[in-house]
């Protein structure tokens, strides 16, 4: 039996290569929407009118900013961990709270889209 | 070039190179040039090899500025134009005196790595009534082969940045042992080995930089083998496989 610690790590990580799958193509996915936005002026009217009520969009943008706030949460942790010597399972909470916390922020900007 | 301007490190962490000059000949190893000084200028000085032929591992140093094996590194291939040549221990290691390493933290890992067989049928270590069946052409028997003939250098060892970032990384001669054994299907430890290389500390650690795969005097790629324990943990993970047995 691994130690929990090493399984939480090992966790970690899992969830930042499952989040960089959804990242590659979410970032694909936001881009190609800011070139198509553009086209003609960016209008706050024109981007309601795609985002509000539509659960295909809320969807997209509460998955694209869980898999933002924990991917970067959980790098920013491997890089401490490795360039600042920060190690420990209660920095591994904090970061994790962190990145749900960074999330929270874009989910709660796309509900203002949605609502 | 007449001469070889030989800078050596001495004494222990806290020491300073030391200028010797050896005279330069047409077929020369480094490992030939430390003997020389050994032997010719200076008895004191302290390094290490036995096999002189690349099976052992024990003489491997950094040789201007880069982990390798002295037996088997002709002087002619790194030496400066300047004829200059820098000697100093493996890095990531303690210094004993000299070019002698401390290699204990190295094979203490191997260990924690659960880096050695563990028979199936035969838990007690006797030998098994039965010969095991091992298709060679199998997938498992061939990524257990392409790391098995490892000398336990630790060129790959000194040469990873992770190892110096974290003092508890199990390190690329380690976890490329672990994952030979991983794919042994006469081995019985499989589930605590992938429980051993897991995390901080194990393989989930690395980033693939591929330094020690490049720098393997025997064409081993650790890297590559730490990359295929990810992929198991990662798929056993997700999917809940069967670990143990
Ligand atoms: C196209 C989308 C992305 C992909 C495919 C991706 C992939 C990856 C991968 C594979 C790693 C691990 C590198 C390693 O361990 O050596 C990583 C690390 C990291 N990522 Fe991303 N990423 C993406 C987007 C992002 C975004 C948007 C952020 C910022 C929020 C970010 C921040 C980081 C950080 C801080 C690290 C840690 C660096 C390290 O561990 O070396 N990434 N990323
Ligand atoms: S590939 Fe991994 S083990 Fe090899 S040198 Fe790079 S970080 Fe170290
Ligand atoms: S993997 Fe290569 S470099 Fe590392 S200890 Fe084994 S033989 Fe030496
Ligand atoms: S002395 Fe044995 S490998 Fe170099």
């Amino acid at each position: 039996m691994a130690d929990r610690a090493a399984r939480g790590q090992a966790h970690l990580w899992v969830v930042q290569r499952i989040t960089a799958m959804i990242l590659a193509l979410a970032v694909l996915v936001h881009l190609i929407t800011i070139i198509t936005a553009v086209r003609g002026g960016l209008s706050a009217r024109e981007i309601l009118a795609r985002t509000q009520g539509s659960e295909v969009w809320l969807l997209f943008y509460v998955l694209f900013a869980l898999a933002a706030g924990l991917h970067g949460a959980i790098g920013l942790r491997n890089i401490a961990a490795e360039t600042l010597g920060w190690r420990g399972r209660g920095l591994d909470f904090c970061w994790l709270g962190l990145g749900l916390l960074t999330a929270a922020f874009g989910i709660r900007a796309a509900f203002g889209l949605y609502a | 070039m007449e001469q070889l301007k030989v800078s050596v490190w001495r004494g222990e962490d806290a020491g300073g190179f030391a200028r010797y000059d050896v005279p330069a000949r047409d077929n020369q190893t480094v490992l030939d040039v430390v003997t020389h000084i050994q032997r010719e200028l200076d008895p004191s000085l302290a390094y290490r090899f036995a096999c002189r032929v690349g099976m052992c591992g024990s003489c491997a140093m950094t040789v201007n500025g880069r982990a390798r094996w002295t037996c088997r590194t002709h002087v002619r291939k790194v030496v400066g134009a300047d004829g200059a040549l820098e000697l100093r221990p493996l890095a990531n290691l303690p210094v004993i005196r000299d070019l002698a390493a401390d290699l204990a933290p190295f094979f203490d890992k191997w260990q924690r790595a659960q880096g050695f067989f563990q028979p199936k049928d035969a838990p007690d270590g006797a030998v098994p009534d039965e010969f095991a069946v091992v298709a060679p052409g199998s997938k498992a028997r061939r990524e257990a082969d392409a790391g098995i003939e490892c000398i336990g250098c630790a060129v790959c060892y000194a040469s990873c940045d992770v190892v110096a970032w974290n003092g508890d990384y199990l390190g690329p001669a380690a976890l490329n042992r672990a994952w030979t054994l991983v794919n042994d299907a006469r081995d019985g430890a499989r589930g605590e080995r992938l429980d051993a290389v897991a995390g901080d500390a194990g393989c989930h650690s690395c980033h693939s930089t591929r330094s020690c795969t490049e720098r393997c005097p025997k064409q081993i790629d650790p890297s590559g083998a730490i990359a295929g324990l990810k992929r198991t943990l990662f798929w056993e993970s997700l999917l809940g496989g069967k670990r143990h047995g």
